[in-house]
């Protein structure tokens, strides 16, 4: 059980190209189609590993090896959503370093560098959406953003500040 | 010494890198490339779009390049810097594997507590805001050199945005126009 459950990770791991949101449906293929988990009980693991810390793909896959085997289910699982990415990264690495110098390759990374910030900006106006943000609550977005990137503010400041204002806002404000 | 603060910098974003991934990556670029200097800002955007490209998730994929490369530009040789991958992906694991754990024994109390609930109140939009700065602080001369770079990224994001193309496929399309544009 546990060799299969770390296979079955490593082949989420692997799979998973452009990010977290884009193992969701692998994951619902893998565990809600194999029966470990109901429907229902993934979407309840999604949204609270949703919100938070850390890498979402394997806060997810320690939530479902937890639920399956224990402690011991959860380091299977988020070693084998680890260990491919690590692998393949460190093959890159190792010889990527001179593949730098290369002329195509120079070449080709100024093409993909412009592309690269279009492609965090869209998840940004993806996340913008599903938070169903009004007008006025944009500020806050915009604020942070705004003082990371003119104000030169570290943005664990920021995070700290966003807990102590939701805390104060839900339970303050919005209580009356 | 250098071990030392990349293990502190590397528990520091697992704690606090709410929204995933891409909001990782200004808090990434602040200490890693402002801060601390270890790598070049067009070394850490060269890690983002590999990172992008290749299998498994953003987090762990560019915590594993970015130790990598930092441990051999401080001068150790390729083998002492596998070292620093393993290090860097450890660390940016180990807070929310202790977490997860700890609320998987209490799950379905968190959940409604009123406290976590008022603190995602806060941050959630703040998450948008942390992604729009990793993308803004990309935004420079390095990256955007002349205006081919404007016509690639405006391309990309309508290519993304209105006809959902694959991430790997998009990089690999601008790499291509790269090759083609700047020959």
């Amino acid at each position: 059980m546990y060799w299969t459950l770390f296979l079955t990770f490593v082949k989420i791991g692997t799979f998973t190209i452009g990010g977290g949101y884009a193992m969701i449906p692998l994951i619902e293929r893998e565990i809600v189609d194999r029966g470990w988990l109901s429907k229902e009980d993934f979407y309840d693991l999604f949204a609270v590993t949703q919100s938070l810390p850390g890498i979402f793909a394997v806060n997810i896959s320690i939530f479902v090896g937890y639920r399956l085997r224990k402690k011991l289910g959860a380091v299977c699982c988020a070693l084998g959503t680890i260990l491919p990415s690590f692998l393949i990264i460190l093959a890159i690495a190792l010889f990527f370093t001179h593949a730098r110098e290369n002329e195509w390759v120079e070449k080709a990374f100024k093409g993909l560098r412009p592309a690269v910030v279009a492609l965090i900006v869209v998840p940004c106006l993806t996340a913008a959406r599903s938070i169903k943000l009004t007008h006025r609550q944009l500020i806050i977005p915009v604020g942070a953003a705004l003082l990371i990137w003119l104000g030169g503010i570290s943005p664990a400041w920021i995070i700290l500040a966003a807990i102590v204002g939701g805390l104060y806002y839900g339970l303050k404000v919005r209580k009356g | 010494m250098i071990w030392f603060q990349l293990l502190y910098v590397y528990l520091k974003i697992g704690i606090l890198g709410f929204g995933g991934g891409y909001a990782m990556l200004s808090l990434i670029q602040a200490d890693v490339v402002d801060r601390y200097g270890w790598i070049s800002l067009q070394e850490f955007t060269d890690i983002v779009a590999i990172s992008q490209m290749t299998p498994g998730p953003i987090g762990i994929n560019s915590a594993t390049y970015i130790g990598y490369t930092a441990i051999l530009n401080a001068g150790y040789p390729p083998a002492v810097a596998i070292l620093g991958s393993c290090l860097t992906t450890f660390a940016v694991c180990l807070p929310s594997f202790l977490l997860v754990l700890l609320i998987s024994y209490y799950f379905a109390k968190f959940r409604h507590n009123k406290y976590v609930e008022a603190a995602f109140l806060g941050l959630r939009p703040v998450t948008v805001g942390l992604i729009a700065a990793a993308a803004l602080l990309l935004m420079n001369h390095e990256n955007f050199i002349d205006y081919k770079s404007y016509l690639i990224f405006a391309a990309a994001f309508f290519l993304t945005w209105k006809f959902k193309v694959h991430p790997i496929l998009m990089i690999l399309i601008a790499g291509a126009a790269g090759i083609v544009l700047y020959w």
